[in-house]
């Protein structure tokens, strides 16, 4: 008796979160699968006829913009490593008694609700803002200078929002290195780069993967920084699958691109977690 | 192996906390500016009326509301169910833990975009109505794994001793949880509840795409954004900023002097 | 438990049978029902023929409603004085309390956001809203999610209204909306950065004015302007038109003329400087110079603009009809109906407005009789033979295909 009672224990502990993470997570997965291959229209509604064109139809619309979501996801991660990796190397090995309150001040944004802080951004880097017309005064930049609208301000917005999320995972790999085995390193390789590149990188390489996945997904699949600092010439994927499901109704082929931008990014996911584990991203999304 | 590698670097990371509090500190000083007209976009004059009128707008207020309603609902639900498996996780070593734990790791690192358009498909198809409970079951749905992650985390370092003993006391399995492992586990449920609590405050995109015409804080700012920020959203924005740093500051100290 | 609650016997006994393993049936199982369950999923629609609405349905809907005391009001932004005068009279008189939202920042948007609710019979929390005569017009109306209106509660709007709304093509004799105000879609400029007049369509075209050209996101609005400036009607266009009308648009967008396609936010975009001329709608600009001090310049282009109508609707699902149907009279009293015209300087609905207005200057002295003359006199709150002759109609889908095809064509300009 009390044997299956501790057997049963944990099922009965994971069942009602369980179920909630199946029936509001992956059920929907399946509906919106269902969905994507439905046709029909917002007025007589939707019928599932296993239309696959919806997939040709939309991705032929908007390859553009799903390629460009993944570009700026990737130059996005790419330039978080080469900012984040210093500071994380800096506040693991130099932080002494105060990591924890560096580790504060980079979690500081996430205090402040995520569309204000891009909002803010906005106010800033505006046409005639408080950082472009002194500079447009002071004669150093052309009158007709913009800086939103641009790629550029996309992307750094993205970096932005998306920095934490590759500072901690560096941090966390970094920490777990003994300065011990650095000081051997250098005893062995006695040049400081050369240890560098021999003992830390490696070491906290698992930690640079776990913050490529962490930025890389909701940078791709990101629609406020388009929205706000963005142009017509910069509109990525999230923002057509927000067009199509918030304002045209057209729900089959939202859900066909919505479905695609999933696929991309979950092979990435998946391939990440069967090489190095879902350890390292749980860790860190843990603190 | 400090130096001048090591000054720069330390520079270099003061240089980048600068830039990541930049817009934070335009937020906060533009909740101080006494604009002319509708647009709060150029310093014109400092004032505080903004302070004494942060509730004078009804639509923004009840956003807020609704936001803060839906993170304690959130915080509730998803800290006993989050917990729940985080306990479980951490304690048992069951069948079906691996796949639990897939479908978190899943859930976390979904984008946000996708989950939120799969739940508006969900309850289109089932005909759901679009509301307070709809933003309540997302936010819970994302919330839950980080509960059970944090609360996993600190059960997989208890004494298993410590259950002996007190079964050797005569304690049944249900009073020890309650008497003796839950007080332990206590603070790191605690931080799970908070967390769900500010991720369920911040959400924009996933409560975008299931609110139908409830408003939340982060959905007002969005839709205001066209038309023009009052300096209230600042104070609002201010507010929630210090009262999450004042915690956050509570918390830290406490542990700390917990360990000393 | 009645004979069709019985499971599905054949289901029953391969339940309880071990023809195949646990294991094997769980997968088969899972697969057979994934594909049951993809395809039993669809989304219901409202839509029926909506040709003419049964006799009983006013009747049906107004039976057994009372007065309740409340009601939520969705509107647009700069829709009104932000003191609500109109409002709080209302309040005054009848006792009701108006909560007053400008919600409504584009038709795409907020059909979507209130269909799922409409469609489920669950209230949207507003008992009156305020929608155009676009596109999304027709699916709220042939979705039914509009409360037919019981004209006998509406004396004032037949004793003032221009008579030409009873005849419109998107609801004809006003069966379920009546007019808001009308308005214009033309072109505003900034004259602090453009010096020369803008006359012309052509003008948003002009290269001179690269990356600082505003478009509107709104399909049918972005659409129109691609037609007219190739001097096709929208209302008689057809999809061979509106493939050359999307080339031209996408002519000025690769030249890099359009600095973004905008909702609502082009006001704010053309106070920031963001952009020097675009699209706009008549009454936001007067506004903006009033609220901000600005000296922004709105015109009809040669070539034409559209005139289109929001309208005053309440969705059958409102908790409030009866409190909100009276708040519609209220505003067609002639004196209520001037006020609401006076501020917004959209095209008031009321002819005999423009007299009440231009007693209201006799009265006035100095800046306000200035000013309430130029709004009584101004073609874009009255317009004139010759204004109308410029303005064309909104383009007309039969079907859902029509309209998709619409979309289909223009959406990939604003989605760059």
């Amino acid at each position: 008796m009390d044997r299956a009672k501790r057997t049963l224990a944990p099922y009965l502990l994971v069942l009602p979160g369980g179920l909630w993470l199946l029936l509001f997570f992956a059920v929907p997965m399946v509906t919106m699968l269902s969905l994507s291959l439905q046709e029909g229209d917002i007025v007589n509604g939707f019928v599932f006829t296993g239309h696959w064109q919806n997939y040709t139809e939309s991705l032929g619309d908007y390859r553009t913009q799903l390629i460009r979501s993944l570009v700026y996801g990737a130059i996005t991660s790419f330039v978080l490593i080469v900012m984040a990796f210093p500071v994380a190397y800096w506040i693991a090995f130099y932080g002494g008694r105060r990591k924890a309150t560096y580790l504060f001040l980079i979690m500081l944004p996430f205090f402040v609700s995520f569309v204000l802080r891009t909002i803010s951004w906005r106010m800033l880097l505006t046409d005639d803002g408080v950082l472009l017309h002194p500079l447009k005064e002071a004669g150093i930049l052309p009158g007709d200078f913009t800086v939103l609208g641009s790629p550029a301000a996309v992307i750094a917005g993205l970096v932005y929002s998306f920095l934490p999320f590759m500072v901690l995972p560096i941090y966390v790999a970094l920490e777990r290195i003994d300065p011990r085995v650095i000081e051997a390193a250098r005893d062995l390789y006695a040049g400081p780069l050369t240890s560098f590149r021999k003992v830390v990188l490696p070491l906290a390489l698992p930690g640079v993967f776990a913050g490529v996945l962490m930025t890389f997904v909701p940078a791709s699949s990101d629609y406020v920084n388009s929205e706000l600092l963005g142009s017509s010439e910069t509109t990525m994927i999230g923002q057509v699958i927000q067009a199509k499901f918030l304002s045209n109704s057209d729900y089959p082929s939202a859900s066909a691109l919505s479905f695609t931008l999933m696929a991309v990014l979950l092979i990435g996911v998946f391939s990440y977690a069967r090489a190095l584990g879902t350890e390292d991203v749980m860790k860190v999304a843990a603190r | 192996m400090t130096g001048r590698g090591g000054r720069l670097l330390h520079a270099y990371t003061w240089l980048l906390i600068a830039w990541l509090i930049l817009p934070i500190s335009v937020m906060i000083l533009f909740g101080f500016n006494n604009p002319n007209g509708r647009y709060n976009q150029t310093w014109q004059g400092f004032t505080l009326k903004w302070y004494k009128d942060v509730f004078a707008l009804d639509a923004l207020t009840s956003a807020l509301i609704t936001s803060l309603t839906v993170a304690v609902l959130t915080a509730l639900i998803a800290g006993a169910l989050g917990t729940a498996i985080g306990y479980a996780l951490g304690r048992y070593r069951f069948t079906g833990a691996g796949g639990l734990n897939l479908l978190m790791f899943a859930a976390i690192s979904s984008p946000e975009l996708v989950m939120g358009s799969s739940l508006l498909s969900l309850f289109v198809t089932m005909g759901f109505p679009l509301g307070t409970a709809s933003i309540t079951i997302a936010h819970v749905m994302f919330s839950i794994s980080f509960v059970a992650i944090v609360v996993r985390a600190r059960v997989m370092t208890l004494d298993r001793s410590l259950e002996e003993a007190a079964a050797d006391l005569g304690a049944n399995g249900w009073t020890t949880f309650w008497k003796v492992i839950f007080p332990i586990i206590l603070p790191a449920v605690l931080s799970g509840v908070m967390l769900a609590f500010a991720l369920s405050i911040d959400d924009f995109v996933i409560t975008n795409f299931t609110a139908g015409t409830t408003e939340t804080f982060p959905l007002w700012i969005w839709g205001a954004t066209r038309v023009g920020l009052p300096p209230q959203v600042n104070v609002m924005g201010t507010m929630i900023f210090a009262i999450g740093v004042l915690f956050a500051v509570i918390a830290n100290v406490r542990s700390r002097s917990r360990k000393a | 438990m009645s004979p069709t609650d019985m499971p599905n016997p054949s289901l029953l006994r391969g339940m309880t049978q071990s023809r195949l393993g646990r294991r094997d049936a769980f997968r088969l199982g899972g697969l057979s029902a994934m594909g049951a369950f993809l395809a039993a999923c669809g989304v219901e629609g409202k839509g029926k023929p909506q040709a003419s609405v049964a006799p009983d349905a006013i009747a049906k809907f107004w039976g057994g409603k009372t007065q309740t005391g409340s009601l939520n009001f969705a509107n647009w932004p700069l829709y009104m004085d932000p003191k609500k005068p109109e409002l709080k009279k209302f309040t005054a008189k009848t006792g009701i309390k108006v909560t007053y939202d400008e919600v409504i920042q584009e038709m795409g948007p907020w059909f979507a956001k209130v269909q799922p609710q409409l469609s489920a019979g669950q209230s949207i929390g507003y008992d009156l809203m305020v929608i155009t005569n676009s596109v999304q017009f027709g699916q709220f109306r042939d979705s039914g999610f509009l409360a037919p209106l019981d004209h006998t509660r509406l004396p004032n709007y037949a004793a003032n209204a221009a008579k030409s709304y009873a005849t419109s093509t998107y609801d004809p004799g006003n069966t379920f909306s009546i007019p808001y105000a009308s308005g214009i879609t033309g072109i505003a400029y900034d004259p602090a950065k453009i010096k020369e007049p803008i006359t012309k369509l052509a003008d948003l075209w002009n290269p001179k004015y690269k990356g600082k050209v505003g478009m509107f996101k709104d399909l049918q609005e972005l659409g129109n302007f691609g037609l007219m400036a190739l001097g096709l009607d929208p209302a008689k266009s057809d999809e061979a038109a509106w493939k050359q009308a999307a080339a031209k648009l996408k002519e000025q967008k690769d030249a890099g003329l359009v600095r973004n396609y905008y909702d609502q936010s082009y006001v704010d975009a053309l106070g920031k400087g963001e952009v020097w001329i675009t699209q706009a709608w008549s009454g936001d600009i007067f506004q903006k110079n009033v609220s901000d001090g600005t000296n922004f310049k709105f015109v009809i282009p040669e070539e034409g603009g559209t005139i289109w109508t929001d309208n005053m609707a309440i969705p059958s699902t409102a908790e409030n009809p009866v409190d909100a149907i009276m708040l519609m009279d209220y505003l067609y009293e002639l004196e209520n109906a001037t006020t609401l015209a006076e501020y917004i300087n959209y095209v008031c609905p009321v002819p005999g407005a423009q007299a009440q207005m231009e007693k209201h200057a006799a009265a006035a002295t100095d800046e306000d009789k200035e000013f309430l003359l130029s709004v009584a006199e101004s073609p874009l709150v009255f317009p004139g033979d010759a204004e109308y002759k410029r303005l064309h109609y909104y383009v007309n889908f039969n079907t859902a295909e029509e309209k998709n095809d619409f979309e289909r064509v223009f959406q990939p300009i604003v989605l760059g």
